[in-house]
């Protein structure tokens, strides 16, 4: 018998195939995706230059005076509550605006959607497609002293003196915070409304027979049946937000009025290609990837928590 | 969700329709909702439009007109600002670049990523459970973790500062998604139109591009757009890996323009540097708008 390979014989035609389709994008994928992030786990722990070819192995020295050092701690705590305030802000509005357009219509007959509500939604995504380093340098630029945000507070009768918004320590980070959630939720109300209406009509209908208004009609048949989406969204969000560094690099690139809105990936950035150090910078990499496990584990394990609860109430 | 799968009735259906069979009368309370609910979305709208319809006009505005009056029309219409960003400040070269760039990563990613799919999803070979969960590693970990090392690859490769490199890294790094999204395609094609090429006498080449390539093709679309999206806005990998000013991309080139002037920016030229950046990706929302919110729908069932 002919020497075979998942249930085919190995003839010149197979053998080709197999090595171009498979082994080809294989290879450029070991090469660049995967070997950059074993790499990463060695050059953590040595105090490589990246302008020498030496470098000495130094062991878990790279992250003690990572933890000893305040500026990092300042960008990791930024990173939190980034992580911590922007899913849940784009998930709220999100939700509201996607129980609106499909449950906001009238109270009679069948459970229906906003009138327009098409318009709204090609608005709403919008953002998505636009690149987000523009986002953040359009909003920079809205921001400013002479921006539009002035003008048109002043246009209100709000004088606010040529206030820079992201200039000040106060106002930065929730200036920030807004731009990334005004990207986001457009995406995320898409993705709910899809959700929703993938909730057969007739849950919908019986809850409106047996006495249940809009808002009932949220918050005990449209939320527990959309708990892996806002799952999903919870997760992406926070990785999203622990990253941030398109924002950042776009509003201040510098990481804001006293570091306020300073961000481990945009330390990590400077620490390597501006004092090119490579091992350090690569340490904070590593941090960077144990936070985003922890925090996928984290909401994972909340959502768990609240999903044991009415598991019942699940048809 | 188990309930994801059942057959949905859609609910804007029924709105479209306009006409209610029931000819109840709307209580005050629908009348407060309703117009609750519009308001709020209108008012969300022009939050999202507002800065958008700012661009535009100030792109053709000059500075001190836009200034003046945020929104005034400008005193005379002409695309001086365009041309200055496109040649002045070399936007022009920068998006030749990023076509070049996007087109070849976009077409390699796809012949690829459609392959390793057709394989993985197709072929019992052993080994691939491991390939797929490799793929699932890089969709997860943070693109940070693997930036320096992949400087230095890059550099070893003499592939660094170079479109070649940047391409290349592109490829790689759009292959998993691409992967994910086609290998659940491709393994819903029926087995028995494989077998029929086989018995025909098609190689397994043949087979793929002749048969198989051809039905994948809605779903080769809705990838194509997600990673045509994904990879023109890219902006991590251009600033370290392509530091070379001849070979930037939009997305760098903007930012390097932006932080170069501060608070002194020409906004006039920034406009017009924003908006050939987005005309692109714009042109392609419009054009795909259904496929682009329909392949957003159906991560939903995943």
């Amino acid at each position: 018998m002919s020497p075979r390979l998942g249930g085919r014989k190995l003839t010149f035609d197979f053998i080709s195939f197999i090595a171009v389709f498979l082994l080809l994008p294989l290879a450029i994928f070991l090469i660049f995706v995967i070997s950059p992030f074993v790499q990463a786990l060695y050059y953590a722990m040595t105090n490589w230059t990246g302008f020498s070819p030496n470098m000495d192995f130094v062991g878990l020295d790279n992250y003690v005076r990572l933890f000893n050092d305040s500026t990092f701690k300042q960008a990791m705590l930024n990173n939190v509550v980034l992580a911590l305030i922007v899913p849940l802000i784009t998930i709220v509005i999100a939700l509201v605006f996607a129980s609106m357009i499909t449950v906001g219509g009238p109270s009679h007959g069948q459970v229906r959607g906003l009138r327009g509500s098409s318009f709204y939604r090609v608005i709403s995504f919008f953002p998505y497609v636009i690149p987000a380093i523009v986002i953040a340098i359009l909003w920079s630029m809205i921001y400013a002293p002479t921006g539009l945000l002035n003008g048109a507070l002043g246009a209100l009768g709000i004088d606010t003196g040529q206030f820079a918004w992201l200039g000040d320590a106060n106002t930065a980070m929730g200036a920030t915070i807004f731009v990334i959630v005004w990207s986001m939720v457009g995406f995320y109300m898409i993705l709910f409304i899809a959700a929703i209406k993938g909730i057969p009509a007739e849950t919908l209908e019986a809850a409106r027979i047996d006495g249940a208004g809009r808002f009932r009609t949220v918050t005990s048949i449209l939320l527990p049946q959309m708990r892996d989406n806002v799952q999903t969204a919870y997760i992406y969000l926070g990785i999203m937000a622990l990253d941030a560094f398109v924002y950042m690099a776009g509003l201040n690139s510098t990481g804001g009025p006293g570091n306020s809105t300073l961000v481990m990936s945009q330390y990590l950035f400077r620490t390597a290609f501006e004092k090119g150090q490579f091992g350090l910078a690569t340490a904070m990499g590593v941090v960077l990837a144990v936070l985003t496990l922890l925090f996928a584990a984290l909401i994972i394990g909340v959502f768990r928590l609240i999903g044991g609860k009415d598991e019942g109430g699940r048809a | 969700m188990s309930t994801d799968t059942r057959a949905a009735i859609t609910i804007d259906r029924h709105s479209a329709s306009g006409k209610d069979v029931r000819t109840t009368k709307s209580t005050a309370g629908d009348k407060v909702v309703g117009g609750v609910s519009h308001v709020v979305m209108v008012i969300w709208s022009l939050i999202v439009i507002l800065p958008m319809l700012w661009t535009l006009i100030g792109s053709f505005k000059t500075t001190k007109e836009i200034f003046k009056s945020p929104f005034g029309l400008p005193a005379n219409w002409n695309f001086d600002n365009y041309v200055s960003a496109w040649v002045d400040n070399n936007f022009g070269g920068m998006f030749l670049n990023t076509v070049i760039v996007v087109g070849v990563s976009l077409v390699l990613v796809m012949v690829l990523g459609a392959m390793c799919a057709y394989v993985l999803a197709r072929f019992s070979l052993p080994g691939s459970k491991v390939i797929y969960y490799l793929m699932l590693a890089g969709l997860t970990f943070p693109v940070f973790l693997a930036i320096v090392p992949l400087f230095m690859i890059l550099q070893n490769m003499q592939l660094l500062n170079t479109l070649a490199g940047l391409i290349v890294t592109y490829v790689a790094f759009a292959l998993p998604f691409t992967v994910f999204f086609l290998f659940s395609f491709f393994k819903s094609l029926p087995y028995e139109i494989q077998e029929a090429a086989y018995v025909d006498g098609a190689s397994e080449w043949r087979t793929f591009f002749q048969v198989m390539l051809p039905m994948a093709k809605p779903g080769m679309a809705a990838v194509a757009i997600m990673n045509f999206l994904g990879l023109w806005n890219q902006f991590l990998l251009p600033i370290s890996l392509n530091a070379d000013k001849d070979n930037y991309v939009l997305s760098q080139g903007m930012a390097a323009y932006a932080s170069s002037a501060g608070y002194a920016l020409d906004f006039g030229q920034m406009f017009a540097a924003v908006m050939i950046t987005i005309i692109p990706v714009l042109i392609v929302y419009i054009l795909f708008q259904r496929q682009l919110q329909g392949s957003v729908s159906q991560g939903t069932s995943k």
